[in-house]
């Protein structure tokens, strides 16, 4: 999933004017009663149609989760329960057999079978013009995927209306957990008839639907209860009303005089005073992200040899990974201690050796630094290099100053205008600095950062970082049935990385967010987003 | 007169196919893939990136780009974003409160910078002109984010006077605040031309030849002084117009304004390039337009200017 | 813009008082120093005190451009420390720290010369190409005219944001002052002609275009003799407003992401853009830099109002 950049500029706001009737705060909330009010939700218009397979980013991701229900759902917790399954088992964690809950429809009447699932998973594996498309092949690991697709790649079998099976290229314990991933939902019929038009106007199975004529482009989207609806997501108010927001900052003035009610995150400037402007409505706590930046191997001196391996533990210990999050986040990000992250299951940083590398000691990392100069004379500048647009400045500045001031080297942050000019250089491997990366976690278990990251040859392995021990502790972690096996293979394999350090991890990101006066039941997930679902409102 | 608007009328198609020429090869030029861009953190596998460039035509070479865009744009299709949707939707959608806001705008502009500007060209040297100067240069020297975010900050939220972002529909209520803001950039320029020209207007022998007739001042400063001291000020009002549309991007982004300048700077950032063009070169027209119109307004306002032909 | 008396002045409907004396009227003093407009207007300047108060400020804003090293001994990037982030003023350290706890004072110092070099490149570029184009444009009208004027309007219209972020992208690696002034003056030039050339229409029906060209001069020589320097005095104007605000659009498109990399150059326009983020904590990040910029843009545009005053032979007059 791609991590949230700015929130995209543009907007318009469609919200009722629910301010003016802001008297009474809802607290009619709690388990039972459901309110009528519709929420209002601040939101970026989509970068692309809404089509499961080719939606990955955060602000298509969020309807499609409201309107679409998967075999599987996330709590906010991370951890996961049955939406649309009634069961998925397995005796080799190699051939599942994935059994639907009976009688259920989509929102325009058709009814989701096990083709709804199976013919949407065919289509979006056949198509490389579709940006998710690498889930079926490469993440899941499909028995005869390849990445050219065509027709019937997958090795999917239906036996009834309510069952089929899937068949898996290697075993693969986690693999319920992938399919809470919005990629995964079924499909109705009416799909495959017009996949544009179906991208405009989709057709789901989930708590909501979009109301007739709701989506206003550029300003906003408007989602209704879908009756039909009789999964454990449950709609627990009149609607959701997302509405185009151009900046952070508008959207936070706007929170502040209650025009909307929810938002993904406060803006840089208000990061400092936003727990005084909201009081107990201020929402903090960990999330999937990880921050980190990259060396790749073919940068100079920071090869795969010994020099480029001092250099790249001198360098992670002369940074002081508390003092930025102290000071440039206001102590709202935590330093990393590991590659993954505090929510996924199976975070264990103390057991694993070699973490200390990324303790801040400037001592030690002067002497690594000059063993490596020993070996090859330092020369030049040391570089990270950012996209612009995405508020990084501040971070990557203040890390490049905490290298500088501990090495006594020239070291900058490199800001690139746009994300498309940083990736393509990032991508085609001419980069000539260290650059930033990060990690949006698509579903909450540790294989996913590790396999997509470091694994050799993998889909956003950056750093062209190959290591068989590596790769070898992190497949037979995939293939261990419970997940404290699991994670103890996972963890060896963080043992490699601390060694090697692919990736200097900075820290891990945090939800900072509030809500208005006028909801109750807010409650942010592992994933960042709020669950909208249950959030109350009165009318 | 009649054939120097058609005259101009027809240069319009030459701009036309200059402008978008020049803004397709500036965008081109733009360094980084746009399809890699989609896929965030993520490197997609080549057989994808090959495929997407097809699909959007990346894979072409500038001139065939070029002219399958000018294909389209010939019947009436201004092209598609890669979220698909309608370049013509999206302009119908944008200009319109785009207008009103730079509309907004030039009104306050000449209410406030035209009246300051001439008061105190006639009292050259008073208080009054010393302070419109250092309030003027306040506001010429503070970029449009820094006053945007106090005047969002001080008057929407603190006081509550103005909704601190525009509601559904940019109702003109809410576009005040903004459009003060946007007057603001512009509204030094204003004044220190309107100065200008009535220092040099009230010079000249006609007004004195107006004093000297026995007129009052009540008609010879808006009659003499301040009609023929308004050609340098109308002259920049339509490079303003010009700016309001298109330098509106941080304000829109500000207020949250559904404009056409937000709608542009995140074209550019995804290098959209029928949406750029599309809305850069009806930029262009418009301000082509403008600029007609202008032209036309000098000969009602200084006789001495004439149309040949 | 005398200060000495600001009761306003009636109206002269007479001629001056003949300094010279009636007798020398009628008399063509061979012996005297030739004269032109530009020898006029420094005249009339050296006579008004502030327009030495504003040299004196602007030769003191270059000054400290070319030798930030004489006033402050800190540097104004290698020694940033987040323990003093946003910290008040202390002693070695005037002005207080920024948010990455660098020295305020410091950076404003050195910013100096970014700033200013950018104002006063992007004013030179757009005056030039605005005075030349503008010049021809109206002055000899016709397919030229239309042509100059529709170019530019297609400049113009082209934002200066997709210019910057275009040319920026381009010179991604050597990213330097003359880059980004390049990004914010290359497309503004139109608006400059297009003053200067309404200034020729109007300029050229005047009795001594018609006169000049009467006793025999060429068109050329007409127009770069009598034209253009009587039709300067808008474009002056606009062109300090305009040094101010190629200042400030350094600092917008720093806000945007495409300005200069923030610890490569220190900027006024940098470092207010930074602040932005500190708005509300410590807002002497933002008022500091933003003084020093005011100060410039001041000293700048007085300056352009003073010349202005100066060249034009009827506000002399009355004086």
């Amino acid at each position: 999933m791609r991590i949230p950049r700015i929130a995209a500029l543009v907007a318009g706001v469609a919200a009722a004017s629910l301010a003016l009737a802001g008297c009474a705060s809802s607290d009619n909330g709690g388990g039972g009663g459901s309110s009528s009010g519709v929420v209002n939700v601040a939101w970026g218009e989509p970068e692309n149609p809404l089509i499961p397979a080719n939606t990955n980013e955060v602000n298509g991701g969020q309807i499609l989760t409201n309107i679409f229900a998967g075999l599987v759902y996330y709590k906010a917790d991370g951890s996961w329960d049955y939406d649309a399954a009634e069961s998925i088992e397995s005796d080799d964690y190699k051939t599942w057999t994935i059994k639907l809950k009976p009688g259920q429809t989509f929102s325009d009447g058709t009814p989701v079978t096990s083709d709804s699932f199976v013919k949407a998973w065919q289509w979006a594996a056949a198509d490389p013009e579709l940006l998710n498309q690498w889930w079926f092949i490469d993440a899941i690991a499909f028995e005869g995927g390849t990445y050219d697709g065509g027709e019937n790649t997958l090795a999917l079998n239906v036996v009834d209306d309510t069952t089929f099976t899937v068949e898996l290229a290697a075993p693969r314990a986690d693999f319920p957990v992938a399919l809470g991933y919005s990629v995964f939902v079924p499909l109705p019929e009416s799909f495959f008839d017009d996949p544009d038009a179906f991208g405009d106007n989709p057709v789901g199975n989930g708590p909501y639907k979009i109301a007739e004529d709701g989506w206003v482009h550029g300003e906003s989207l408007k989602l209704v209860p879908n009756e039909s609806y009789n999964g454990p997501r449950k709609a627990e108010n009149g609607g959701l009303n997302f509405v185009v927001y151009a900046s952070q900052d508008a959207a936070y003035a706007d929170l502040l005089s209650d025009n909307v009610d929810v938002i993904d995150t406060v803006p840089v400037s208000a990061l400092a005073t936003f727990k005084d402007d909201l009081g107990d409505r201020a929402v903090e706590q960990a999330t999937a992200v990880f921050q980190s930046f990259t060396m790749n191997y073919n940068l100079a001196h920071f090869g795969d040899d010994e020099e480029g391996q001092l250099r790249r533990a001198a360098i992670s210990h002369a940074i002081n990974r508390q003092e930025i999050t102290d000071v440039i986040f206001n102590g709202t990000r935590t330093p990393a201690e590991d590659f993954t992250s505090p929510v996924i299951a199976g975070f264990d940083p103390a057991s694993i050796e070699g973490s200390d590398v990324l303790k801040y000691d400037p001592d030690l990392a002067v002497d690594l630094w000059n063993q490596a100069n020993a070996i090859s004379p330092w020369d030049g500048q040391f570089q990270i290099a950012y996209n612009a647009d995405g508020g990084h400045q501040e971070w990557v500045d203040a890390t490049a100053n905490s290298i500088k001031n501990t090495l006594g080297i020239d070291a900058v942050g490199l800001p690139y205008p746009d994300f498309a000019g940083l990736r393509t250089e990032v991508n085609d491997r001419t980069i000539k600095s260290a650059f930033r990366t990060g990690w949006q976690f698509d579903f909450p278990s540790q294989a996913n950062i590790l396999g997509a990251l470091y694994v050799t040859g993998s889909g956003s392995n950056d750093a062209d970082y190959s290591n068989p021990e590596f790769d070898d502790l992190f497949r037979q972690g995939l293939a261990s049935p419970t997940l404290e096996e699991q994670n103890e293979y996972f963890n060896q394999a963080q043992g490699v990385l601390f060694k090697d350090l692919p990736a200097i991890p900075l820290w891990y990101g945090a939800v900072t967010t509030g809500y208005s006066t006028l909801v109750d039941n807010v409650e942010f997930g592992w994933d960042s987003w709020p669950i909208l679902y249950q959030i109350t409102k009165a009318e | 007169m009649f054939w120097y608007i058609v005259r101009r009328i027809l240069q319009g198609i030459p701009v036309f196919f200059g402008s978008t020429l020049i803004i397709f090869a500036m965008v081109f030029a733009m360094p980084g893939n746009p399809v890699l861009r989609m896929f965030g953190e993520r490197t997609p596998n080549p057989a994808q990136v090959a495929a997407l460039e097809a699909m959007y035509h990346l894979d072409q070479p500038f001139f065939v780009r070029y002219f399958l865009y000018l294909g389209d744009v010939v019947q009436g299709n201004l092209g598609y974003t890669f979220a698909g949707q309608s370049v013509n939707e999206i302009l119908a959608r944008t200009f319109p409160t785009t207008l009103r806001l730079a509309l907004l705008a030039v009104i306050i502009q000449l209410g406030i910078g035209v009246t300051v500007g001439l008061i105190s060209g006639l009292r050259k040297g008073s208080v009054f002109d010393g302070t419109a100067l250092v309030i003027s240069l306040l506001l010429i020297s503070m970029p449009v984010f820094v006053l945007g975010f106090v005047m969002q900050w001080f008057f929407g939220i603190q006081l509550g006077i103005f909704r601190p972002t525009v509601g559904a529909g940019a109702p003109w209520a809410d576009l005040i605040l903004p459009a003060i803001v946007l007057a603001a950039l512009n509204m030094a320029y204003v004044i220190r031309l309107t100065r200008a020209s009535v220092l040099e207007t009230a010079q000249q022998d006609f007004v004195r030849m107006a004093y000297g007739k026995g007129l009052t001042r009540r008609r010879v400063i808006p009659v003499h002084i301040l009609r023929n001291s308004l050609i340098p000020v109308t002259t920049n009002l339509a490079a303003d117009f010009g700016i309001l549309i298109v330098g509106a991007t941080v304000t829109e982004g500000i207020f949250n304004v559904p404009g056409v300048g937000n709608e542009l700077f995140k074209a550019i950032n995804r290098h959209d390039t029928p949406e750029i063009v599309s809305i850069v070169t009806i930029l262009v027209i418009v301000y082509v337009l403008v600029n007609l119109f202008i032209d036309l307004l000098y000969g009602v306002l200084d006789p001495r200017i004439r149309y040949v032909k | 813009m005398s200060s000495k008396n600001p009761v306003r002045r009636a109206p002269r409907y007479v001629a001056e008082v003949d300094e010279g004396g009636l007798g020398a009227v009628d008399a063509v003093r061979v012996s005297e120093r030739k004269s032109n407009l530009w020898l006029d207007a420094w005249r009339d300047l050296r006579s008004r005190w502030l327009f030495w108060v504003t040299s004196v400020l602007i030769l003191f804003i270059i000054f400290v451009a070319l030798f930030p090293g004489v006033f402050t001994n800190e540097p104004p990037n290698d020694n940033c420390q987040l323990s003093v982030s946003n910290a008040g003023p202390s002693p070695g350290h005037p002005l207080g720290f920024t948010k990455l706890g660098c020295d305020i004072f410091s950076r404003i110092v050195h910013g100096t010369g970014t700033s200013l070099s950018v104002g006063i490149i992007v004013t030179v570029m757009v005056a030039v190409m605005g005075i030349v184009l503008g010049a021809f444009a109206g002055y000899f009208g016709g397919w030229l005219d239309s042509f100059l004027m529709r170019i530019g309007d297609i400049f113009f219209a082209i934002p200066y944001i997709l210019a910057a972020v275009v040319i920026m992208s381009m010179f991604l690696h050597d990213r330097n002052i003359w880059v980004i002034s390049l990004a914010i003056g290359f497309f503004s030039w139109p608006a400059t002609a297009r003053i200067l050339r309404s200034e020729v229409l109007r300029v050229k029906q005047l009795d001594y275009v018609m006169a000049s060209e009467a006793i025999g001069l060429t068109k050329l020589r007409t127009m770069f003799t009598h034209v253009m320097p009587n039709s300067l005095a808008p474009v002056i104007v606009i062109s300090t407003v305009g040094l101010a605000g190629a200042i400030v659009a350094e600092a917008t498109l720093s806000f945007l992401g495409v300005g200069l990399p923030n610890n490569l150059f220190m900027s006024w326009g940098n470092d207010i853009s930074a602040a932005q983020t500190s708005l509300r904590t410590a807002p002497q990040t933002l008022i500091y830099p933003s003084i020093a910029l005011s100060l410039t843009v001041l000293a700048f545009i007085l300056l352009g109002e003073l010349v202005r005053d100066a060249l034009d032979p009827r506000t002399r007059a009355s004086r």
